[in-house]
């Protein structure tokens, strides 16, 4: 047996083993990304169904098949599609400026026996379901909810203040529920970070905030972009949020979507838009996975 | 000669929940010594430099750094720099952008960096090393690396965390030499925490042995290793044979003793009280000690009788372990000459233990230095 075999026998193992990842991901992602991708070429009936292609030569050749992704580039779209994006940059940066300390106390300052506890309070809020806790927020921030009780109470304010079914509430419910997925990955990293280099730049001269700049930031930077990614690509889909804290006049991509699909009935639409955002969104992680491959760290996704 | 000490440290103390790390230690560093602080792990050494460099606040007592008042200082505001125990380089840097580090803090141009970082690396044998990155490099370049990182910003006082422990054997004798070397011609004070007693030995002006937070003897290197003041350091520094012997009088400038097996010997007094009747400790060196086949006690010789247990072949040398009348285990090394004498005592033999009056080091009670 020349040491070749060896080599081919072990590839093949790892061909078997790595099937069940390939057929999951097969058959509830690519599958499904593939018929997204053919609908949203199609045309749509009058009843919300698909219409029938005859000539399928004629049919490419008229161009009609892109009529979908014409319409999706519409101003009022392009409009939604700005907001949403907008919306999920400043979720993610606010995100990020809320947990860098947080998960930086967790993981540096807190005393070690803490350290647990913390990171279960970061997680308990995934025990309760993401509606509930969304309209949760809807009675904290309404007209005659907590804050505006609180506010009044308190004398600060005389009329409640108008907190719900804006850009603002959406924003808080965004956030709120993205916290933990950059708390937990900026945590990883803080907690990875080797003391004593700290300890080396303070000893070198640099003051606190230059420390922190030259020393704790690019240490922990594959966690900041692990953690920018786990925030800013569902915050980019998100339409539970924007349907609940919004209102009527706050929609956002996934809205958008949700509509096609669920009141207008226009599948193909629905499916040009939707196959547009998961392009972007593969876009962002296929920079991520070569900016880490990069770094020679594993992939966090 | 009144230079003003580099370090001044008074009563520090450093306490974590009721255990004193560091425990009301008073001592001066000279200005351009070396000075180690030997001690077991433990022993609050290390929590000493850390107070030292700032990473530490005391939870007593003062430190003064060249005249100022540093106790409250934090690190980036202190004349000193430190060579960390695992080197703590920067990983995303690259070598010469850590030698560089921390110049822009110290007014150094930024057009004056690349000149300097390169002085720095020529001081230790690295020159052409800028670009390299620290985990291209082997666990002695690091360490080099990381002196010259330091010594790039011209600190007043040097500190080292057992900067060697890392290396292997071999490479820590050579670096060992090359460390002193440096620090006689920068002439920067060096302060240095080791638990090897060989290499504080070899490369220390000064010794401060420490024991449980405390300090139990502050001295030049050769007489902590000739002169042990405590049992504590004459065990650390390899003399572990302790005899007790009865004071039976004595005058100004010696004490008569009665050793074990009933033989007197006369020693130098060194400015003790001891007073008839009382106990007296001393220890002598293994190398020190003369195994012999026959009494010399009659000739004025301080004898003590023992039976041989073990013989332990080192190559170079045997060390011989022996028991007293009192059952005290005592070790003598004698240097190997010939292949007949390594057989000289049979196991259970009989035989006397000699030493020169001159090597026999009086102890304090223990602790008390």
């Amino acid at each position: 047996m020349t040491p070749g075999d060896g080599r081919e026998r072990r590839d093949r193992a790892g061909a078997l083993l790595a099937l069940p990842t390939w057929a999951t991901l097969g058959v509830f992602f690519l599958l499904p990304l593939a018929i997204l991708f053919v609908v949203s070429f199609a045309r749509r009936d009058t009843y919300g169904g698909l219409k029938p292609i005859g000539d399928l030569g004629a049919y490419l050749a008229s161009g009609k098949f892109l009529e979908h992704y014409a319409r999706s580039l519409h101003p009022i779209y392009l409009k939604i599609f700005w907001r949403s994006l907008w919306m999920a940059i400043v979720t993610t940066l606010v995100c990020l400026v809320v947990s860098f300390p947080a998960a930086y106390y967790i993981a540096v300052v807190a005393p070690a026996r803490r350290r647990s506890l913390l990171l279960g309070l970061v997680v308990v809020p995934f025990w309760t379901s993401f509606l509930i806790r969304t309209y949760a927020w809807m009675f904290i921030l309404r007209t005659e909810g907590l804050v505006n009780h609180a506010l009044i109470a308190a004398g600060l304010v005389h009329r409640p203040l108008e907190l719900l079914y804006n850009d603002f509430s959406v924003l808080i419910g965004l956030i709120y529920g993205e916290l933990p997925f950059m708390i937990l990955p900026l945590y990883a990293s803080l907690e990875k970070l080797d003391r004593s280099l700290l300890e080396a730049s303070a000893d070198l001269g640099a003051p606190r905030a230059a420390t922190f700049l030259r020393v704790t930031v690019p240490m922990t930077m594959p966690g900041i972009v692990a953690g920018v990614v786990l925030v800013f690509v569902p915050s980019l889909g998100q339409f539970i949020v924007s349907d609940l804290l919004g209102g009527a006049k706050s929609i956002l991509a996934g809205n958008l979507i949700q509509n096609q699909f669920a009141v207008a009935r226009n599948k193909p639409f629905g499916a040009a838009v939707a196959f547009e955002l998961t392009a972007a969104v593969l876009l962002l992680l296929w920079a991520y996975a070569r900016y880490t491959r990069r770094r020679g760290e594993d992939v966090l996704l | 000669m009144s230079i003003a000490p580099a370090v001044e440290i008074r009563g520090l103390t450093k306490r974590f929940g009721d255990v004193a790390a560091v425990d009301a230690v008073t001592l001066d560093i000279r200005a351009g010594e070396f000075f180690s602080l030997l001690g077991p792990s433990g022993c609050g050494k290390t929590t000493l430099l850390r107070m030292i460099g700032g990473f530490e606040l005391p939870t007593g007592g003062s430190i003064r750094i060249h005249g100022a008042d540093v106790t409250g200082t934090p690190p980036y505001g202190r004349p000193v720099n430190m060579v960390f125990q695992h080197y703590a380089l920067f990983p995303h840097l690259s070598v010469g952008e850590n030698v560089a580090f921390g110049m822009r803090y110290h007014g150094v141009p930024r057009d004056d960096e690349p000149r300097r970082v390169a002085a720095a690396l020529a001081l230790v044998q690295l020159s052409g090393y800028e670009a390299r990155r620290p985990d291209q490099l082997s666990g002695g370049q690091r360490q080099r690396v990381a002196l010259a990182r330091a010594l790039a910003l011209e600190p007043k006082v040097l500190l080292l965390d057992e900067p060697l422990g890392a290396l292997d054997q071999k490479l820590r004798k050579e670096v060992q030499v090359q460390l002193k070397q440096l620090q006689r011609s920068l002439g920067i004070t060096f302060v240095f925490v080791t638990h090897d007693q060989e290499e504080a030995l070899t490369m220390s002006d000064r010794i401060a042995v420490m024991n449980r937070g405390r300090v139990e003897q502050l001295d030049d290197a050769a007489r902590v290793f000739e002169r042990p003041a405590t049992e504590f350091v004459a065990t650390f520094m390899g003399a572990s044979n302790f005899f007790d012997a009865f004071v039976r009088g004595g005058d100004a400038a010696s004490v008569l003793i009665e050793l074990p097996g009933g033989a007197a010997a006369r020693l130098p007094r060194e400015g003790r009280a001891a007073r008839a009747g009382e106990k007296l400790r001393f220890v002598v060196r293994p190398e020190k000690l003369d195994l012999r086949a026959h009494d010399l006690s009659t000739r004025g010789v301080p004898t003590v009788p023992v039976t041989v247990e073990d013989r332990v072949y080192q190559g170079v040398g045997t060390v011989w372990l022996v028991r007293g009348p009192g059952g005290e285990a005592f070790s003598v090394y004698e240097q190997n000459e010939g292949a007949d004498e390594a057989a000289r005592f049979a196991t259970g033999a009989r035989a006397f233990l000699c030493f020169r009056t001159r090597d026999a080091i009086l102890l304090g009670a223990a602790g008390e230095p």
